[in-house]
């Protein structure tokens, strides 16, 4: 199977007594990253001068971009847990975000979302009937969701919005009419005084400010309840029975089979649950983000999430950072996206070095070498340029996505059974 | 047994439980009534825990927090079972593992287990130490169910004997007044075959050199374990050279860096002359290795493939197979009727895939495939692992045979009298070294298995003292 | 056993054509449920599409966009065989038409040598893209889906960047479509005049020698043979010799190379020009054939003319009063059917093989006084 996955070392001989080895990182060593990062981030905004890249307004886009990746990359992690391969993430999304602007733009925002989810169910209720009853490849599968997703929204949005009163409100076949907002929340007098803190530009304290800023600014109850979703997810998957069992169908469907799991049921729901939350992730992209549906505004954030979903080793926790770092990468295009990526670029060849040295003095010389002629590539284009071209800052997080993936280590340990087409009975 | 723990239906006749009549449509049936199996290949997860493993299914009965850890430790402590509940899965050996399964039946107040051939992957102190644990359960009040070929262990552990062939039952017997071989004929109803080998075909020309092989692999967190150290062994013509070893000592890693798909870290591998060490597994097999993979369906079969396309598997560069870069189809089909005649497969034709094969049937296919290309070098991994008893009787013929005419043979097996009657050298494995070598034309079971826990090492000497 | 043979080949055969037949009667049900949920008249839909669909100028369009399609199909078969999801044909075949056009403008040399070069350059921008997401599933094991996703998007970005008027294209007269240099008529590609139907497209012949090579190698070569094993199963291929990372790379190049060409028919008989409105989804209409067709050369190219009929009828139906976005319910529907239907025919014929082998066996060991000859 070629999910999506890096290979696993091979098993070695029997472990001497050993320490657990868990994937993770201490406490500790998170913070200490974390601070590092800051303090690299606060430098080049510093020397380069682009203010945007830790202000509240770029921090504030980037959280309401990273709760679509986010929402996906928990749709994917809902349904791998379970076993299922989901790549037609893209096409619960498309239908999300259709369900949401036609009963919003008729109704109110809220049965927009309610329906923008039950949308995306229907589409993972299509893709688990493929994989678990039929036994279809679950990539191939997703394939077809994402086109059957596709082709069914726009005929829909041709079929509802052209006509009579949609087409009065400002309906087309490509989007609908427009929907009303939903509420927004402010942590009260926190956002001001963090926003005058962030005016000055000092080094690091400003830095910390303009993210606070946009962490607790002018969000979306859609953010809040998404966060809750998190952390609700987090808790059912690693705490109760229910998640031990959803989990153990990923993992060894037939040794749960023969526990006693019904381990259809499960991987049912859990796809159906993926399909709901990839459904929420696109009526966000249509109530929040934009207020309409449009045809391809999803742009492609349903694979961006299962990225984050591998970055993040199939846990929330990594999953809402990996989020969060697409997320922010995302929302470059929209605020001033020339000269943020050009101080990016710096950035870029810092790390370019700083994972040069670190492989050479692993003795990987051929990868040191290669970083290091990479990090001098993008030294020389950041020197040569003033800003990135427009076109290309919106390629950004599909740049991102890629070094992102290439350079994860190979640490990451997916479901053991994921991608594996279950059927029952399989037990020796 | 997959009927008596509700995995599949019976179509005809009843069963009872303490004089009750019962069906089971599921496992959770069979559990409800207390029957608990643990099962040959086990069912647990690697990437849960001990707890999570255990509990799985039965949360009901102890949650799956502090209680059921009590409760763990506690059935733990009362059969010997030395089970702690936080430890990930795979971070266990296979022995501990089954001590997982036995807790897991008990953890859901089973009162008849099933034990399906538990020993088949122990060394024989552990064996002993499993029957330990199984006289305490008897003493509490259980009933197990023990299933198993070897008939040494049925009879020593057992208290009534029921012999099944063919899936009907042949007798049922007490241990106290037969013997394994009244046992064994019951089993297969006829001559048993025996492995036992003649005169010596071995020459003094060497064939296969390893000199210093080492390989060693650094894991996830960084630390370095050894899987090959210093092994140094020579193979000559017409020779059988036999590694004896408990699983995961490292005998798959070192076929695989024999074959090439492994790289070694230092060391040299040589065939009849020639360093092969570093060289590509297409070229080692041109070069005349032949490779029974322990796993067939894995590393031996295209199963959905036809048997004709399974023939050229492996040799695609060799003839008949191919001229040149073109595959030459229809001189590959006549020699897959060939092989199919000549090594009894069983088989209605060359079209039919690999997979509506039996085991043994595929087994043969791959010999004769290897055979075909008269190789120098034959690797046979458990060759007739999962194997009819005819077709196990037909592959010992075909190894002796092409031992007879000179072929050096590596024979990594786990059953001991497979190995003892089919070598002419022994070594053992263990941890990754060649820890022993004994003489298979004296050596016994129980000598050898001492020295595949590490308890012996050096050369074995069999003394009259062990026999039991 | 002969017998037995011919059996096993007529029921292979039959259930081979079984599942798309039967994805193919699944979306016309659908898609007559759906055309009435809107209060038309299924029937006259089908009918229209029957009569519009086989007129000759029809036939010629279907088979002009057949060509591309048939080359998108294979493409992502070459993949497929490998279990490798080349979901980056999209993004691969328009880089590659788009720098083959750049080159095309650009040159002023004879046909006979400006036809290859821009072919060649096609291929060979094609496979460099599509080696990157092979490479990098190579070497850092980075699943080919996600990579060629998002290079799909980066290869859109490049585009958008470098057409633009003072790039690498210019702005055409009437100052509407943005384009690169057309290329010289000398390097138009042949046609074949089929008097009022229209022009049939010359790119035909290639495709059909795509096909035939496509057949030729994976059925006939060792190397054909080493990368079908290497789709069934890795771990039986590495114990047989093969190197599976090589094997990844070469088929991810071999496949962008294809869906190289997959832009030509377009660029050399058609537009002759890569502008802003080159056609765009092709890739995914070639995954979608391809599953359609089984990766089989015969399949594909029958799914290729579907789509093509598909695509033509649907498309005349909106001036009938439908609407031409039918077309892509139509498509998934079959998509989705065809690999379900698949699924079962796939599972019927193996129990149904195991059953029959079974029987055999039983009945030979029944007579064994028979000596059975074989093949």
């Amino acid at each position: 199977m070629t999910a999506t996955m890096t290979d696993t070392p091979p098993p070695a001989a029997p472990k001497a007594p050993a320490q657990a080895a868990r994937s993770g990182r201490s406490l500790g060593q998170i913070l200490m990253l974390v601070a590092g990062a800051l303090l690299l981030v606060a430098a080049v905004r510093v020397i380069t001068g682009a203010n945007q890249l830790t202000s509240e307004g770029q921090v504030s886009a980037a959280l309401a971009l990273a709760v679509p990746i986010g929402l996906a990359g928990l749709a994917g992690l809902w349904s791998e847990r379970s076993g299922v391969v989901n790549i037609g993430l893209e096409g619960m999304m498309i239908l999300g975000t259709f369900g949401a602007g036609w009963i919003g733009w008729q109704t109110n925002p809220w049965l927009g979302l309610l329906c923008g989810i039950g949308f995306g169910v229907l589409g993972g209720l299509v893709h688990a009937v493929a994989t678990i009853t039929f036994g279809v490849d679950h990539i191939v599968s997703g394939v077809a969701v994402n086109l059957l997703a596709l082709g069914t929204t726009q005929y829909l949005a041709k079929l509802f919005f052209t006509n009579g009163k949609a087409a009065d409100a400002g309906g087309n076949p490509k989007q609908s009419p427009p929907v009303d907002s939903l509420p927004n929340v402010d942590v009260p007098g926190l956002s001001d005084g963090l926003k005058s803190l962030e005016n000055h530009h000092w080094f690091l304290i400003s830095d910390i400010a303009g993210i606070l800023g946009g962490l607790v600014t002018d969000l979306s109850v859609v953010t809040l309840f998404a966060v809750l979703l998190f952390i609700g997810s987090w808790w059912l998957l690693w705490r109760t029975p229910f998640g031990l069992r959803l989990r153990s169908c990923g993992e060894n469907p037939i040794a749960a089979e023969s526990l006693g799991v019904n381990v259809y049921k499960y991987k049912y729901v859990a796809v159906a649950v993926s399909g709901g939350l990839a459904g929420l992730g696109g009526a966000f992209l249509a109530l929040v983000t934009s207020h309409t549906y449009l045809e391809s505004q999803t742009g492609g954030r349903g694979y961006i999430g299962l990225a984050a979903m591998i970055f993040g080793n199939w846990r929330p926790g990594g999953l809402a950072m990996g989020a969060g770092l697409f997320g922010y990468s995302d929302a470059l295009q929209l605020r001033n996206g020339g000269q943020t990526v050009h101080a990016l670029l710096l950035l870029l060849v810092v790390l370019l070095v700083g994972l040069a040295g670190w492989k050479l003095y692993r003795k990987a010389h051929w990868q040191g070498g290669i970083s290091l002629m990479v990090g001098a590539l993008v030294l020389v284009w950041y020197l040569v340029t003033d800003e990135v071209p427009s076109d290309f800052v919106g390629a950004t997080p599909y740049v991102v996505t890629l070094l992102v993936l290439s350079l994860s280590a190979q640490r990451l340990r997916m479901p053991k059974a994921d991608g594996m087409r279950y059927r029952k009975g399989q037990g020796k | 047994m997959k009927i008596l723990y509700g995995m599949q239906q019976a179509d005809e006749g009843t069963i009872t439980v303490n004089g009750e009549t019962v069906v089971f449509h599921n496992p959770a049936d069979a559990i409800a009534r207390g029957i608990g199996m643990v099962h040959q290949h086990f069912m647990l997860a690697d990437n849960l825990t001990v707890l999570e493993n255990v509990v799985l299914g039965a949360e009901k009965l102890h949650g799956i927090g502090t209680k059921a850890r009590t409760k763990i430790k506690e059935l733990s402590d009362a059969y010997g079972l030395n089970v702690r509940p936080d430890v990930l899965l795979e971070e266990l050996g296979v022995a501990d593992r089954q001590r997982v399964e036995i807790l897991k039946v008990l953890y859901r107040g089973a009162k008849t287990l099933i034990l399906d051939e538990p020993t088949a992957v122990l060394v024989p102190q552990e064996v002993d130490a499993l029957f330990d644990n199984l006289r305490e359960l008897k003493a509490e009040g259980l009933t197990v169910i023990f299933i198993s070929h070897k008939l040494g262990e049925v009879l020593s552990v057992a208290d009534e004997i029921t012999v099944i062939r063919r899936g009907t039952t042949v007798g049922t017997v007490k241990p106290a007044g037969t013997t394994p071989k009244q046992l064994a004929e019951l089993m297969v109803g006829s001559e048993l075959p025996t492995p036992e080998t003649e005169e010596s075909t071995v020459t003094d020309v060497p064939l296969l050199k390893l000199d210093g092989l080492r390989l060693a692999q650094t894991d996830l967190d960084g630390v370095e374990r050894i899987i090959l150290d210093d092994i140094t062994f020579t193979i000559h013509k017409g020779e059988v050279l036999g590694i004896a070893g408990v699983e995961g000592n490292g005998q798959s890693e070192l076929v695989e860096a024999i074959m090439g798909i492994r790289d070694p870290d230092a060391g040299v591998i040589s065939l009849d002359g020639t360093d092969i060490s570093h060289a590509p597994t297409r070229h080692r097999r041109q070069a005349g290795v032949g490779y029974i993979p322990e796993d067939r369906h894995r590393h031996g079969l295209l199963l959905e493939a036809p048997l004709w396309e399974n023939r050229m598997l492996g040799h695609v560069t060799e003839r008949p197979n191919s001229r040149g870069q073109l595959l030459d189809i229809k001189a590959a089909r006549t020699d897959t009727a060939r092989i199919i005649e000549a090594y009894d497969v069983r088989t209605p034709g060359i079209d039919v895939t690999a997979a509506s094969l039996s085991g043994g049937n595929q087994q043969k296919l791959i010999v004769g495939r290897e055979m075909s290309h008269a190789p120098k070098l034959l690797i046979a991994a458990h060759p007739t692992r999962g194997v009819d008893v005819g077709a196990q009787a037909a592959i010992w013929d075909h190894i002796r045979e092409a031992r007879r005419e000179g072929l050096a043979v590596l024979l990594v097996s786990a059953d001991l009298d497979e190995l003892i009657g089919l070598s002419d050298t022994l070594r053992v494995m263990y941890r990754g070294r060649l820890v022993a070598d004994a003489d298979p034309a004296t050596i016994t079971p129980e000598e050898l298995g001492s020295a595949m826990t590490g308890a012996a090492t050096g050369h074995l000497e069999h003394t009259e003292d062990d026999a039991r | 056993m002969n017998k037995l043979t011919q059996r096993i080949d007529k029921e292979r055969l039959l259930l081979g054509i079984a599942a798309p037949v039967l994805a193919i009667v699944a979306a016309l049900v659908v898609t007559a449920l759906v055309i009435l949920a809107t209060g038309k008249n299924p029937g006259s839909a089908f009918s229209d599409m029957v009569t519009y669909g086989s007129a000759s100028d029809s036939q010629v369009y279907i088979l002009n966009k057949a060509t591309t399609y048939y080359l998108a199909g294979v493409a992502v078969a070459i993949g497929f065989r490998m279990n490798l999801f080349n979901i980056g044909v999209d993004g691969q075949y328009r880089i590659a038409a788009f720098f083959a056009a750049v080159l095309g403008g650009a040159l002023t040399a004879p046909g006979w040598i400006a036809i290859p070069l821009i072919i060649l350059t096609a291929m060979a921008t094609g496979a460099l893209w599509a080696a990157i997401a092979g490479v990098l599933k190579v070497t850092r094991g980075v699943s080919e889906v996600i990579s060629t996703i998002m290079l799909n998007s980066i290869a859109t970005a490049i585009i958008a960047y470098l057409l633009q008027p003072g790039k690498l294209a210019e702005l055409q007269s009437g100052g509407t479509v943005i384009s690169t240099k057309p290329l010289p008529s000398s390097s138009y590609f042949f046609q074949i005049n089929t008097g009022a139907s229209g022009e049939l497209w010359g790119f035909i012949v290639v495709a059909v020698v795509v096909g035939i090579a496509y057949w030729f190698v994976l059925g006939r070569t060792r190397f054909g043979f080493d990368l079908r094993t290497v789709g069934q199963s890795e771990s039986a291929a590495t114990a047989s010799g093969v190197s599976v990372k090589k094997m990844i790379a070469t088929s991810m190049v071999i496949s962008g190379a294809v869906a190289g060409l997959i832009g030509m028919p377009t660029l050399l008989n058609d537009s002759h020009q890569f502008s802003n409105d080159f056609p765009t989804g092709i890739g995914f209409t070639g995954i979608a054939i391809a599953l359609l067709g089984r990766n089989n050369p015969v399949g594909i190219a029958l799914g290729a003319l579907l789509w093509g009929f598909l695509e033509r009828t649907t498309n005349h139906l909106e001036f009938e009063g439908y609407d031409k976005e039918i077309l892509g319910v139509i498509q998934g529907v079959i998509v989705l059917c065809v690999v379900i239907a698949y699924e079962l025919v796939r599972r019927y014929g193996l129990s149904r093989q195991q059953q029959r082998v079974g029987a055999e066996l039983a009945a030979q060991a029944a007579a064994p006084t028979q000596k059975q000859e074989v093949a």
